[in-house]
């Protein structure tokens, strides 16, 4: 790793890029149904964008300024503290956030503008742009937090502008249960990221190293080297207790659950938190502690392997949907579990390439389909669908180049990074040749199922009903613009990182390197160019196989699905994954609580009672006898209490609270005997 | 005219002798009166927070001989640790108040006159420095708490402020007792007999008294917190008491317990502290883990919240007896935050009943569409009591979690699943009383706040944001008492011998969190 000798600039520029979305969601969150009802949704959107696009335009000139491979940090004041722990509120731009940032703002902005139009006429416009930019804040404090707890910070941010958005549209149930739902989970990967965070700020502690801040940890991380957590190696422990934390945000098995179910927001947020942004934080995570990573061979193998299956998995998943945007959600599971691979071989860089890219031509796929859903009524059934591409040129073309980015053709950006990664996986210093073979089929799955969503959406006969047919239409140019936008960068966003066995240069590997640890896989042009081979190989049979499947003989999937129907049923149904941990994990804690609920209501509350009775019982029996040593004492007592303790006399016997107060005379009477005594003795 | 801490201590009974000379009959002006005695009290304790130095000792003191015959002084002062709690209760005072403005119909007067009562108890319990004051306050507290449960409750409001009493007076009297052997035991050695805390906290007591007289103290505070398993009497008194009780309840009162243990049972008892701590700890992970689990079940709302008391309380338990700065000033710094969220939370609760005339969750459903400004009142409150990093409930779990690691990794690991548990009830609940369409026809067209019901929850939720953005005036301020706090535990008690008794508990706690 190259600890940059550039040196670390002092700046206040860095503060702006994270508080102007911040400024544009508190206005519009306190004034803008005001606004709204007087001025219409003009003023709302014109804020919402400025805002993110401001930010952007700022988050630029910031980079621009960065000298070479170095860094600038943003110091505001100290957020908290206590005895030697101390979180400074300071942010980071370095290689590694620069990337983040511009990728975060840029696609942020270009999704701003397209939601003017699709949320064109909601009633919550404001409420949408609202939550929009504290996404974008919080979004970029994760990624230009300086300290662990920062970007947690942003991390938790995110997670709670998912799930308001999720269940945008609040009064629909099952909306509504999806943002939970993807709150929760992401919570229990939380779980892990907090014992993470703790152990790793114990363990660096004990060497007498306080702080949390990337670089001071950076430095000091190889102290941790032979310690244990619990019988474990501390490093091994801590990357992947924040590996669970990762799995939740970046929807890895097991806990990719939440994902395809959040596709009940709104699509442009599907969009930008749910494809480009938010659910690569994970990623990112494991690339900026990729110090940590690179001593830990275990928990690297883990990522590897656990993105690996992700990738492999979700893929499966994604032949067997009908639903536009649950085929997309799919494929991003399975990109992300593709980054993950990357990250976890050890070549952050290039998972960071792949998170790039993939922002790209994802975020251009989910407005696409928006685009189909915003034409057809909100029609997401690919049944549905068909024969668009004439009614829809400018849609079908942004969706064909990021299909063809996606699917990995040569020269598109998926392409580079993709390969990229798959090149680390098989020849990578923590590479496998099953991890490589993983995350090639699931290529080449993906191109097939991607081919299939275009055949069907854009291709053959439509398949809507006259109704919708009529009202077909092209999206207007507030949403065309930035979908071409996007389509530029899915073709052309891969070409800063060709690689030198193509003739290029790897820029982005070199550009990231002095913030990211790097190794260096292994092996000769040529082993490279035969794996890129068959990697576009099996990718271009997946679209053969789709054309065969969709276009030439469009009867043949159903009757491949008549006869292998219990495997499509166990496809189609998710793998019942979700029925799984209803009747498992759920239904275990809440058959628990229940069960709590009635310990805690008759055997603890049973066995208060019970004393509570013969308590009553005994004052009863001993009640005559007080009242004859203490008569005095509990009448000048009992009149001072005057007509509530005749009502509590009415409705109980009144005995318990005689008894309470004699009892305390009397102790009172013979401490006071007992003090007088012991003074004296 | 005493000095500021006094004034606080007999402004509300200023106040009720004000108010003995306004008619019951003119509730309106009962009410002006009452709140004005509140917002005056409220802006008396502000200098407060900027004239106190932080220095680790006790500031503000005032002291005067009560019962001198038995070493009874009136010794008042405030450190780090009682300022933020003090400044609380006279900051929810007249919020509190207010929320109540329509809902006590009966009775106006003598529910401001226990209200005022009330705080009068409170305050003197956080700021008295002779023990014997303290326990006149502790008890004084109880009676008007007692008869707001009791005479403006709910159906079972009789139960549950019997309950409430019953369960309070067990452990005070022995409290009672255990101070009074205390004061005697340290008269024998320094030949005169005293109450004040600052003569007793540096008396040496033998280990066996400690254990006993600990046992004492610890049982009355644990009762207080609710520390599992003598929490039930918390339900009951929530879900029968008026929301301004409850807000009160989970605001200041809950706090007495966990404070004594702070300013009490621990520095006078350090021995006896640091053996029970494994047991103490281990009804704090109980607490926190059922707490939450309990909660997740509740029908009623009230019901919900007050287990989700339990549930927190046991993280300012676990971060007392974690023994170090951040465990001690995180335990704090969640009284606080759950002082303001929980109390929150019950006068939202209280929004709804008041429009609703019920509790129950099955009752609501889409609330977000008629009362769109309390839902986000409401998410906000929610999302604090969750500890969402920025609010205020993240920076106390955060630092107890801390502490609490450091000492012992496994503990801190399960008391962090209660922050995944707080999110399942707490979102849960949201859910269904905000979201999904609108099932009874009489939520359709609910009234949103009010201007009244808007005045008293924004400073509490400002209070939120501020405590989760901006912590560090408040820590900095009770740094140096923690500091001080934690040498009074270690002083003369560094021995780590333990009865076998109290080892056999510690390791089975150990082997059990192993097992997890």
């Amino acid at each position: 790793m190259h600890e940059s000798g550039a040196g670390i600039a002092e700046t206040s520029l860095l503060r702006w890029i994270v508080l102007l979305p911040l400024l544009g969601a508190v206005w519009n969150g306190f004034l803008g149904k005001r606004i709204q009802r007087r001025f219409g949704e003009r003023p709302i959107a014109a804020v919402g964008c400025l805002a993110v696009a401001a930010s952007f335009l700022i988050a630029l000139r910031a980079v621009l300024a960065l000298p070479p491979g170095g860094a600038a940090v943003d110091r505001i004041y100290t957020w908290f503290g206590a005895g030697d722990l101390h979180v400074p509120f300071a942010l980071l731009l370095d290689p590694l956030s620069s990337v983040m940032a511009l990728v975060v703002t840029g696609v942020s902005a270009l999704i701003h503008l397209y939601s003017i139009g699709y949320m064109r006429g909601d009633r919550g416009f404001y409420r949408y742009f609202s939550f929009l930019n504290l996404f974008v804040f919080a979004m970029l404090l994760l990624v230009l937090g300086d300290n662990i707890l920062l970007l947690f910070v942003g991390w938790e941010g995110v997670g709670l502008c998912s799930y308001l958005l999720i269940g945008f549209w609040f009064a629909d149930r099952e909306k509504a249960a999806a943002g939970m739902k993807a709150f929760l989970v992401n919570r229990i990967g939380d779980l892990g990221f907090i014992v993470g965070i703790l152990a790793l700020w114990w363990s660096l502690a004990k060497h007498g190293l306080f702080s949390l801040d990337f670089r001071a940890m950076a430095e000091g991380i190889h102290l941790l080297q032979g310690d244990t957590i619990l019988g474990v190696p501390a490093l091994a422990f801590i990357g992947i207790a924040l590996f669970v934390g990762a799995a939740g945000k970046s929807a890895q098995i097991p806990l990719y659950v939440w994902l395809p179910d959040a596709m009940a927001g709104p699509t442009p947020v599907s969009a930008l938190i749910h494809a480009a942004t938010m659910v690569t934080a994970g990623v990112y995570m494991i690339a900026r502690m990729s110090f940590l990573y690179s001593l830990a061979p275990q928990a690297l193998a883990v990522v590897a392997a656990i993105g690996a299956a992700t990738a492999l998995f979700a893929a499966t998943i994604g032949f067997a949907q009908t639903d536009i945007k649950k085929v997309l959600a799919y494929s991003t599971v399975s990109q992300l579990g593709t980054m993950m691979l990357g990250v976890g071989v050890g070549a952050y860089a290039a998972g960071i390439f792949h998170l790039m890219t993939h922002a790209f031509f994802k975020a251009c796929l989910f407005l696409s389909a928006g685009s189909v859903i915003h034409a057809l009524g909100g029609e997401q059934d690919l049944r549905k669908m068909g024969g668009l591409r004439k009614k829809m040129p400018v849609t079908f073309l942004a969706m064909f180049l990021s299909t063809l980015a996606i699917a990995g053709i040569p020269g598109f950006s998926g392409f580079f990074s993709k390969d990229e990664i798959l090149w680390n996986a098989y020849a990578g210093p923590h590479g496998h040749w099953a991890l490589w073979l993983a995350g090639v089929l699931g290529a080449g799955m993906t191109a097939f199922y991607m081919f299939r969503l275009l055949f069907l959406a854009f291709f053959g006969t439509c398949r809507a009903d006259e109704e919708t047919m009529r009202h077909l239409h092209e999206s207007p140019r507030v949403m065309t613009v930035p979908l071409i936008a996007l389509a530029v960068l899915s073709v052309a966003g891969g070409w800063v990182g060709i690689p030198k066995a193509l003739g290029g240069g790897n820029h982005f590997h070199y550009y990231l390197e002095p913030a990211v640890a790097a190794h260096e896989a292994h092996g000769s042009h040529a082993l490279e160019l035969v794996l890129i081979a068959v990697s576009v190989l099996l990718a271009l049979s997946g679209i053969a196989l789709a054309y065969h499947f969709y276009m030439k003989k469009p009867d043949l999937p159903a009757r491949l699905t008549a006869r292998a129907r219990g495997l499509h049923r166990l496809v189609e149904n998710k793998y019942y994954v979700d029925e799984i941990y209803g009747a498992t994990a759920v239904r275990g804690v809440l058959i628990l609580s229940r069960a709590l609920r009635v310990f805690d209501d008759y055997v603890i509350d049973g066995i208060v009672n019970l004393t509570g009775w013969i308590a009553r019982i005994v004052a009863l029996i001993s009640g005559w006898f007080d009242l004859v040593f203490v008569d005095g004492l509990v009448n000048a007592l009992a009149n001072g209490t005057i007509d509530l303790g005749r009502r509590a006399r009415r409705l109980q016997t009144g005995a318990v609270q005689t008894y309470v107060l004699a009892v305390f005379g009397g102790i009172l009477a013979l401490i006071a005997l007992y003090l007088g005594l012991g003074g004296r003795a | 005219m005493g000095g500021i801490l006094t004034t606080l201590i007999f402004l509300p009974l200023a106040g009720m002798l004000l108010l003995a000379f306004v008619p019951g009959s003119n509730a309106r002006a009962v009410r002006l009166v009452t709140l004005l005695v509140t917002v005056v009290l409220f802006l008396v304790s502000v200098p407060l927070a900027w004239e106190f130095e932080g220095t680790g000792g006790m500031e503000f003191e005032e002291r005067a001989p009560w019962v001198p015959a038995f070493g009874i002084s009136y010794h008042v002062g405030i450190d780090g640790i009682s300022l933020f709690l003090l400044l609380l209760t006279t900051f929810l005072a007249p919020l509190v108040y207010l929320s109540a403005w329509n809902a006590i119909t009966s009775r106006v007067k003598e529910f401001a006159l226990f209200y005022l009562l009330l705080h009068t108890g409170m305050i003197g319990a956080f700021v008295a420095l002779d023990l014997f004051l303290f326990y006149v306050f502790w008890e004084l507290m109880l009676v008007p708490m007692a008869f707001l449960i009791g005479v403006w409750g709910g159906e079972r409001r009789i139960y549950a402020a019997v309950k409430f009493v019953l369960y309070t007076v067990v452990g005070s009297l022995l409290m009672l007792a255990a101070l009074l052997v205390l004061a005697r035991h340290a008269a024998e050695a320094s030949g005169s007999l005293s109450f004040d805390w600052a003569d007793l906290v540096g008396t040496p007591v033998p280990r066996t008294l400690q254990m006993l007289l600990f046992g004492a103290f610890a049982l009355a505070f644990a009762i207080k917190v609710p520390l599992f398993p003598f929490h039930t009497w918390l339900p009951d008194a929530h879900v029968e008491a008026p929301t301004a009780g409850s807000a009160i309840l989970a605001g200041i009162l809950l706090k007495m317990g966990t404070y004594g243990f702070l300013r009490y049972a621990m520095p006078l008892f350090p021995e006896a502290a640091q053996a029970a701590a494994p047991l103490l700890a281990f009804l704090a992970l109980v607490g926190i883990v059922y707490g939450a689990l309990v909660a997740m079940v509740q029908d009623d709302v009230k019901k919900l919240v007050a287990y989700s008391s339990v549930s927190h309380l046991g993280f300012v338990v676990l971060g007392l007896f974690a023994f170090n700065t951040s465990g001690i000033q995180g335990a704090i710094y969640v009284m606080l935050a759950h002082g303001l969220s929980t109390s929150a939370l019950f006068l939202l609760v209280g929004v709804m009943y008041e429009r609703r005339h019920t509790r129950l969750i099955s009752e609501y459903g889409g609330l977000a569409r008629p009362m769109p400004l309390f839902a986000a009142f409401f998410l906000v409150t929610t999302l604090a009591s969750i500890g969402l990093p920025a609010l205020c409930g993240f920076v106390g779990e955060f630092l107890v979690l801390f502490g609490t690691f450091r000492v012992h990794p496994g503990r801190a690991a399960i008391a962090a699943t209660g922050v995944v548990l707080g999110a399942v009830y707490m979102l849960w609940m949201f859910r269904r009383v905000f979201f999904g369409p609108i099932t009874a026809d009489a939520n359709r067209n609910l009234r949103d706040l009010s201007l009244r019901e808007i005045v008293v929850l924004v400073p509490l939720l400002v209070g939120m944001v501020v405590l989760g953005v901006r912590p560090m005036p408040l820590l900095d301020r009770m740094e140096k008492a923690v500091e001080r706090h934690i040498e009074m535990m270690r002083g003369d008690a560094r021995a780590e011998a333990e009865t076998p008794e109290i080892r056999f508990v510690a390791e089975a706690v150990d082997s059990m969190e192993e097992a997890r």
